[in-house]
């Protein structure tokens, strides 16, 4: 398994990537529009992406992805994708009657300059519906930075501040995350009794439930009017800067609504701090339900705690996610000496810093030295393990070849998962997604002991 | 069968005018009388429709390429397309010298927007010394996604001025943007001509080191068919010179000249391969299916016919009789589970058609079929090619003539002899798909998800084999769905053993106890066990 990958680190400096760590905008700003109630996504570019794209997703989901493509021919390529974009607008509305057609580019029709814009603002629409589009080149960023595209274009096309005294509500954007984790994000909103709109929200489309029909725009998804009044709201929590902040940045100067940039509440700290900060904003206490979920996460962190403490691991995926991860991890007494996302930098045109810098904000008072890296790949990563081994690997699917390589047990966190199933309705964030994160993990830890045990060490209780 | 013009002509009805002039000429019922039905195909989807179909570069990197061991492929572009086509396939390999087996890994120049500003040539000449380095392969692949034809990469020149740099290795360039031809059949197109123009025949052995040395064509090795098929070939006696390209390797297709017989699997995907074989070695091709144990049968028998060695054909015969005592009463067994039910059948270029066989022998009947993206001869047969008009999209794809090989060129049979065998078997012959279909069934070309709903509804399928993004579709509405791209992750479906784990994994998807549960209890009973009337309890 990956023989080729030598333990020697050369410095590669073409600026190419061996087993990439990311993929492109689009997948991104595809999944993001699935969280508007009743919108279909459209790839303006060649059928290919749009297949892609939709093929990864419904392989990770397990669910029905929808979404239309203006399938690029060399002639469109050379004469401009207008006419294709406008035929697409026509027969998407006509055939497939969503609510709302969410456009986004391809490096396709980025690189020939296809003015998307121009042409979404002369689109002939009926009354009550809508075109909204974001541009995301794939040579820009990352799937993140195309999902925090998608989602700012939400706010560009829809938010508006109408009443002069803003609502008793707040916007979540919850980032590049499971609908299990949307779900968990507003059972701990609602616990607190706060009224709140979440954009997007993949909740009911990409979770959808068997019931013996298909639903072309099932139940789920922010609908156009609750995009509107985000414009209303005290303050927009972002969660997640790479995936949420672009966002709430622009609704901050369109509507006037402060953002407040939280990490992705996974573990208990960040989770501590989401709480708090909606303590704090609204002079509301926090639930006891919520206060014993959480002594209930503490209990168990402490009771296992030996079953993880001082273990070294390797953590990898999009930049949100793995922020959360690390911190957790540090929190329950672990060592991250591998770190690394695929992603770079901040996110697209936003000032955001650096998860480099983030990462060892975690470490540093931790006394972990650890090798951090965004733009990386999992070729860098799996040198890395070879020069300094782990005991686990916590990442998304791609992760299983080097954890087979290097005979260490991987975690499956993030996205793509493509190997396992249910993982999309489960959370990770949240006391109860940490509680999850735990059982992951010392499972893990635990089986793969049970495994090397000699007969005389196998132990029934651990 | 519940179909008829009026219930077409209803379904089309429901589209814009222009759409219905065009999916009308995709689509027709398959008539009683020989006459043949012409279909519209290998031609431009309607932006907007929402089609199964990729690009040019899915074709020829993620199909006909990718399965190459023992080549590093170099996606040259954004970071897409690279990471899409890196495992995603199921094309299995494996090696002796796992240090030249490079398929778990993916190479993407990763271009910038200042590669796509100054040129991404510098960058991927970088990446090219990379893999060398790294890896120090025979042969490299470079595909080109959409970006890199728009801003005028010349990859020609990147490869040829790296061959020069690595004496004895060799760099391949595919222009196989995602926005040439239609479908992904422009990449199969692109990929078979450089594969041929470059790779095979330049190998030094002059002839197979083994009797009866044949290719397998277009055979992708998608859960192991490839591996399958091969075990029944090698144990009746033949020798498997080189498989495209599942499992495939360099070395070996460098000298696939060697061969005497070309098997054409996929007729789609590689048919130009096979043509220009016999064109520049005078080696003909045969159409085979091992999809079915009665195709994988003909297709042994018909191979055993034109080798017509006594001996061999013997050793076919008992092959056979020994697998088919193994495996029929297994396949019986699933047949009693399945016997009855109809299905679809949608698929990319050839499985559309493969499949029904297994369908027919499991007593399924196949109520519509249609490919994504095939040409007019994979539906009507290769003599409509001749009739075949080229369009503007058809005409980018370069067209690579292969001449006859003055030192190699032999035939492998007499004239004579070969008109006699065309009589008996498909010597470079292709019925297609409507040719096997029964009158009434529905031939559809690139359908797409309106379709696929609206068909759905008509004629309530219990089997619905499509792919990945059909699959969930199918399934809310209470079909048994199977993917007929992945197999779902199991596989082999080919050959004997194919036929058996095809047979049990369909049953399975007909007899899960999950569709049970669909509907909730409390959906069919009252709130109320009985009411009370003025008589008592009712």
């Amino acid at each position: 398994m990956l023989d080729c990958t030598p333990k020697e680190i050369t410095e590669r400096k073409s600026g190419g990537m061996i087993n990439p760590a990311k993929t492109c905008q689009p997948i991104g700003a595809m999944y993001a529009a699935l969280g508007i109630h009743k919108c279909l996504p459209h790839s303006h570019g060649s059928q290919g992406c749009c297949s892609y794209h939709r093929m990864h997703l419904t392989r990770h989901f397990r669910d029905p992805i929808m979404a239309s493509t203006s399938c690029f021919t060399e002639g469109s390529s050379v004469f401009g994708g207008g006419a294709n974009l406008k035929a697409s607008i026509q027969n998407v509305f006509h055939i497939y009657k969503p609510d709302v057609m969410a456009i986004h580019t391809t490096c396709l029709t980025e690189t020939i300059g296809d003015d998307v814009s121009s042409i979404v603002k002369t689109a002939d629409v009926a009354d009550g519906k809508f075109v909204i589009h974001a541009n995301t080149p794939s040579y820009v960023g990352s799937h993140v930075t195309g999902f925090s595209n998608m989602t700012k274009a939400m706010v560009t096309y829809f938010a508006e501040s109408t009443e002069t005294v803003k609502k008793d509500q707040i916007n979540i954007i919850p980032g590049f995350v499971n609908p299990g984790d949307m779900r968990e994000i507003k059972r701990l909103v609602e616990s607190m009794a706060v009224e709140y709109i979440m954009f997007p929200d993949t909740t009911g489309v990409v979770d959808s439930p068997m019931t013996g029909e298909f639903e072309m725009y099932p139940e789920g998804g922010t609908t156009v009017p609750q995009l509107k009044d985000t414009g209303n709201s005290q303050f927009s929590l972002a969660l997640g800067r790479f995936a949420s902040s672009d966002a709430a940045d622009l609704l901050s100067k369109k509507c006037n609504v402060p953002a407040v940039v939280l990490k992705t509440p996974i573990g208990i700290k960040a989770t501590d701090v989401m709480l708090m900060t909606l303590r704090t904003s609204f002079s509301r206490e926090i639930s006891k339900e919520l206060e014993v979920e959480r002594g209930q996460l503490v209990d168990i962190m402490t009771d296992t705690h030996f079953h993880f403490h001082g273990k070294t691991v390797a953590i990898f995926g999009d930049p949100d996610i793995v922020t959360g991860l690390t911190e957790f991890v540090v929190s329950l007494g672990m060592r991250p000496i591998h770190v690394l996302t695929g992603t770079p930098g901040g996110s697209s045109n936003s000032v955001a810093g650096s998860f480099e810098d983030d990462i060892k904000a975690i470490l540093e008072p931790a006394g972990i030295e650890a090798n951090v890296k965004s733009a990386g790949d999992l070729f860098t990563l799996h040198q890395w393990m070879k020069n300094q081994p782990v005991d686990l690997l916590i990442g998304n699917t791609y992760g299983k070849y080097i954890a087979r390589a290097e005979d260490v047990p991987l975690v499956r966190v993030g996205f793509p998962i493509l190997d396992r199933s249910v993982h999309s309705y489960l959370p990770i964030v949240g006391y109860r997604g940490a509680m999850r994160l735990v059982e992951m993990i010392s499972n893990a830890l635990l089986d793969r002991a049970d495994r090397d045990a000699k007969d005389e060490d196998f132990e029934l209780v651990m | 069968m519940g179909m008829n013009e009026k219930k077409l002509q209803a379904i089309l009805d429901q589209y814009p005018a222009k759409v219905q002039k065009n999916r009308g000429k995709h689509i027709f019922i398959k008539k009683d009388d020989a006459e043949s039905q012409v279909i519209e195909a290998n031609t431009r989807t309607i932006p907007g429709i929402i089609t199964n179909r990729g690009c040019a570069y899915a074709g020829c990197k993620g199909v006909v390429l990718g399965p190459i061991k023992d080549m590093v492929h170099i996606v040259h572009g954004p970071i897409g397309c690279g990471y899409y086509a890196w495992n995603t396939r199921r094309n299995k390999a494996k090696s002796d010298d796992p240090k030249q087996n490079f398929m778990n890994y993916c190479i993407s120049t990763d271009m910038q927007e200042s590669d796509i500003v100054f040129g991404g040539e510098k960058k991927l000449a970088k990446v090219i010394d990379e893999v060398m380095e790294i890896f120090d392969p025979k042969c490299i692949t470079i595909s080109a996604t959409c970006p890199v034809g728009l801003i005028g990469d010349d990859m020609g020149a990147v490869a040829k001025a790296a061959e020069a740099k690595y004496e004895g290795v060799q760099v391949l360039s595919f222009s196989c943007e995602g926005y040439k031809g239609v479908s992904q059949s422009a990449g199969h197109h692109i990929a078979n001509n450089i594969l041929m123009e470059k790779v095979i025949g330049t190998g030094d052995m002059e002839a197979a080191p083994a009797k009866f040395p044949i290719n397998l064509l277009g055979e992708y090795n998608i859960g192991g068919d490839g591996w399958e098929v091969e075990r029944i070939l090698k144990e009746i006696g033949y020798h498997v010179v080189s498989v495209m390209t599942g499992d495939g390797s360099y070395e070996a297709l460098k000298n696939a000249h060697t061969a005497e017989l070309n098997l054409v699997q996929c007729h789609r995907s590689i048919n130009y391969i096979a043509e220009m074989l016999e064109t520049k070695y005078g080696t003909p091709w045969l159409k085979v299916n091992f999809i079915g144990i009665q195709g994988t049968m003909d297709s042994l028998r018909n191979m055993a016919l034109y080798f017509d060695d006594k001996e061999l054909t013997l050793r076919t015969e008992a092959v056979i009789a020994s697998e088919l005592s193994r495996i029929e009463p297994i396949f019986e067994q699933y047949k009693k589970i399945c016997s009855g039910k109809t299905a679809f059948c949608f698929v990319g270029g050839s499985r559309g058609h493969h499949f029904q066989n297994l369908f027919a022998e499991l007593g399924i009947e196949t109520m519509l079929a249609g490919y994504e993206f095939a040409h007019r001869d994979d539906y009507e047969g290769r003599d409509v090619i001749p009739t075949i008009k080229t369009d503007a999209d058809s005409k980018n794809i370069p067209h690579y003539t292969a001449e006859a090989d003055e030192k190699r060129f032999r035939l492998k049979v007499s004239p004579e002899k070969l008109e006699a065998l065309k009589a008996k078997i498909p010597l470079g012959q292709y019925n297609g798909m409507s040719f096997d279909m029964k009158a009434g069934s529905i031939i559809i070309d690139d359908m797409n998800h309106f379709e696929t709903e609206e068909f759905i509804k008509l004629l309530k399928p219990d089997l619905f084999a499509s792919g990945i993004k059909d699959k969930y579709v199918i399934q809310k509405m209470g079909i048994n769905s199977k993917q007929i791209h992945s197999y779902d992750y199991s596989g082999p479906y080919a050959g004997f053993n194919g036929a058996v784990q095809f047979a049990k994994d369909i049953s399975m998807g007909f007899v899960s106890p999950t569709w049970n549960f669909i509907t909730p209890p409390w959906k069919d009973q009252p709130l109320l066990e009985g009411t009370v009337t003025e008589e008592g309890v009712a």
